[in-house]
């Protein structure tokens, strides 16, 4: 009986249409949604660390009240980004390997480099750098778990007297300079692990790593956005409109260039028309139709644009409840939107056979480690991460009572 | 101190720069050793793949679709049950075109049932629609430039000295990389050892003197097996390549493969 039951799973399960190569008719992709995952936590990094220094780097003063926020989502979600990866390997407990023997030529390789340095040598230390002042302050002020805590993160270091405060900021700042490329690093380069595949078409694409790169901050702006307006909702406190207009102008000007570069990309395939091309246009007509015209292009991009777009022109004339209520639809469609391309990009690559004769169906499954529950437990731990941390160093009050150092 | 270039400096940066370059070569023999110690390939004792360089080809004109080299392969490797192949056989149907089309040719049908391990059904067509029609046993097509060798993360997946792309699967993570970037679809995750497996050319074979076991199999020599370095009298390797204009599978793709065809078609991908 299980028997026959099992078959009758196997039979229908596979869906197939076309010829596909023998070892491309498994039940499901290869990557599945744990690489969909993965790319998309990992361009909030750099997307939420490249508007940290906008205020940092470039001076953009009206952006101080989400400096901290902006530094402290980065961290939260690059402790997640290669959890999802670290599941999905055959062998998780030879992931060592990566790092202690990395094979120089593989994109894959320099990953655990370009993690490590980026957490380590870029975002650990300028949250350090900026928060030591406060940490010293809090010690001394706060009683209890929190108190020994805090006198934890000093590291001991305890002078804030006003020159080693000073140089504080200007390691900070350097820090930040730092942090620019290494944030283009960190996700130019996942988007080069796609880009670097030949033998895919859909994916092997000089112009992969620039795509990811800038879709990687608007979803970070936008999940700053998002962030901070429900920061601001939660505590019942005003969101500073000033603060918010600056935010999503950027956001606009960073989804223009994006939007475009993307329709370059598909300009110059529609207009190249090379091997797989009739089956990438049968795959956005059909097998991406809901996540690509619907979520990609249409919510994600063309209703924030026209949203955002409008409010560049007539912001005055629009009151601000509206206008928070725009920015906020805006922010949440971009992050779906976002979410959907790289679904469109690591399911997409894979629902069609390398024969190019033959495309294939995914249904995900709601259990099991490539499910839809794991992926909500994956998408949701950033979110948990990120309120201790906001619990703990973006108290509403100061902890002990004290003056906290401003925004920065 | 001055600031001037010694003679002394220049004569130790040449000095450094030769050693460096005569270092190279040694580097590369104590890595040949290392593999042969450290890495598992499943070789004989005593075997040297440097004296070696093993090759196949496939002439299409010869093959039945019976399917034994796949079923042989199956079985020789241990291939899990399913949907994973190390070879498999495809059967291409071309159909004539609508009379009065203009074109030169019809449909392209191709199809691959189980790998081909148990023969073809009849062609779904009637007869007198067809064209041509053939197969193409397809294997790893041991590339020159692998691309699967190429994006390893760790150097699990290696080009061996003797030809044969090799995988070691106690140092394989399972990441699946190689298996994106395979453009011919010949490698699978074992759902068993959950790490990357392909055709090794029977690695465990050749390397105690014996075919592997498909070309053992194959009725018709549709395979052919030689080794480049060590030709034996009449070799049928040598024979293959004098006797045929050879195809490679998606040569744009610059990956060089060593797996000549004779008897395929434009279509063939």
């Amino acid at each position: 009986m299980t028997n026959a039951v099992t078959n009758v799973v196997l039979e229908l399960a596979p869906h197939f249409e076309g010829y596909v190569y023998p070892n491309e008719a498994t039940q499901q992709p290869l990557w599945s949604v744990l690489i969909v995952l993965y790319p998309y936590i990992t361009g909030l990094v750099a997307g939420a660390f490249i508007m940290a220094s906008l205020v940092r780097v470039f001076n953009v003063k009206a952006l101080e009240p989400v400096y901290r926020m902006s530094l402290l989502t980065a961290f939260a979600f690059l402790l997640c980004a290669p959890l999802p990866l670290l599941f999905h390997l055959g062998h998780p407990e030879r992931c060592y390997e990566v790092m202690m023997t990395p094979h120089l030529t593989s994109p894959m390789a320099i990953f655990g480099f370009v993690y490590a340095w980026y957490l380590m040598a870029v975002l650990l230390l300028e949250l350090w750098f900026d928060y030591r002042e406060d940490f010293v302050k809090w010690s001394e002020s706060t009683p209890g778990f929190k108190g020994i805590l805090y006198r934890l993160f000093t590291v001991g270091v305890t002078d804030i007297s006003e020159p080693a405060v000073k140089l504080d900021h200007r390691i900070g700042h350097i820090l930040s300079v730092v942090g620019i490329p290494s944030a283009f690093l960190l996700h130019g380069y996942v988007g080069f692990i796609f880009g670097s595949v030949k033998a895919n078409p859909w994916w092997g694409n000089v112009l992969m790593p620039i795509i990811f790169i800038m879709s990687a901050m608007v979803s970070g702006i936008a999940l700053c956005v998002f962030n901070y307006m429900v920061l601001s909702w939660i505590r019942r406190k005003t969101v500073d409109m000033k603060c918010l207009d600056v935010m999503c102008m950027f956001l606009f000007y960073a989804l223009v260039i994006d939007a475009a570069i993307e329709g370059l990309d598909w300009i110059h395939r529609i207009y190249s028309a090379e091997e797989g091309f009739q089956v990438m246009q049968y795959m956005a007509r059909e097998k991406l139709f809901y996540t690509l015209s619907l979520g990609q292009v249409a919510c994600g991009t063309l209703v924030p644009l026209l949203m955002l777009g409008l409010l560049q022109l007539i912001r005055k004339r629009v009151p601000e409840l509206a206008r928070r209520r725009m920015y906020f639809a805006s922010a949440a469609l971009i992050m779906v939107g976002v979410l959907a391309m790289r679904w469109n990009v690591v399911i997409g690559g894979q629902l069609f056979s390398k024969s190019l004769r033959g495309v294939m169906s995914y249904k995900m499954e709601f259990a099991g480690l490539e499910g839809w529950f794991m992926g909500a437990v994956l998408l949701s731990l950033p979110f948990i991460i990120l309120t201790v941390f906001i619990k703990l160093f973006l108290a509403e009050k100061p902890p002990g009572g004290q003056v906290a150092g401003g925004s920065r | 101190m001055s600031n001037t270039v010694s003679r002394r400096s220049v004569l130790g940066k040449i000095g450094a720069t030769l050693a460096g370059v005569l270092a190279l070569p040694v580097a590369r023999t104590a890595k040949a050793a290392v593999q042969k110690v450290l890495v598992s390939t499943g070789a004989a004792k005593g075997y040297d793949p440097t004296k070696h360089k093993w090759v196949m080809a496939i002439d299409a004109n010869r093959c039945i679709g019976c399917g034994l080299c796949a079923e042989a392969c199956k079985k020789e490797n241990h291939v899990p049950e399913g949907p994973y192949f190390r070879t498999w056989v495809e059967r291409y149907v071309i159909t004539k075109p609508e009379p009065g089309s203009g074109a030169a040719r019809g449909e392209t049908l191709v199809d691959c049932p189980e790998g081909g391990m148990h023969g073809f059904p009849p062609i779904s067509v009637p007869k007198d629609e067809v064209q041509h029609s053939f197969f193409v046993p397809k294997l790893c097509n041991l590339c020159q430039h692998s691309p699967c060798v190429q994006v390893c993360p760790v150097g699990a997946t290696f080009d061996a000295p003797d030809g044969a792309v090799l995988i070691d699967p106690k140092y394989c993570i399972g990441c699946g990389f190689c298996i994106q970037a395979c453009p011919y679809g010949c490698r699978f995750l074992s759902p068993i050892t959950k790490t990357a497996e392909k055709c090794t050319l029977c690695y465990h074979r050749i390397t105690r003197g014996l075919k592997p076991a498909c070309v053992e199999v194959c009725p018709t020599q549709a395979r052919v097996f030689g080794d480049l370095k060590n030709p034996v009298p009449d070799d049928p390797i040598q024979h293959f390549y004098q006797n045929n204009r050879v195809q490679a599978l998606k040569p744009h793709l610059g990956t060089e493969p060593r797996v000549f065809y004779a008897g395929i078609d434009k279509e063939v991908r």
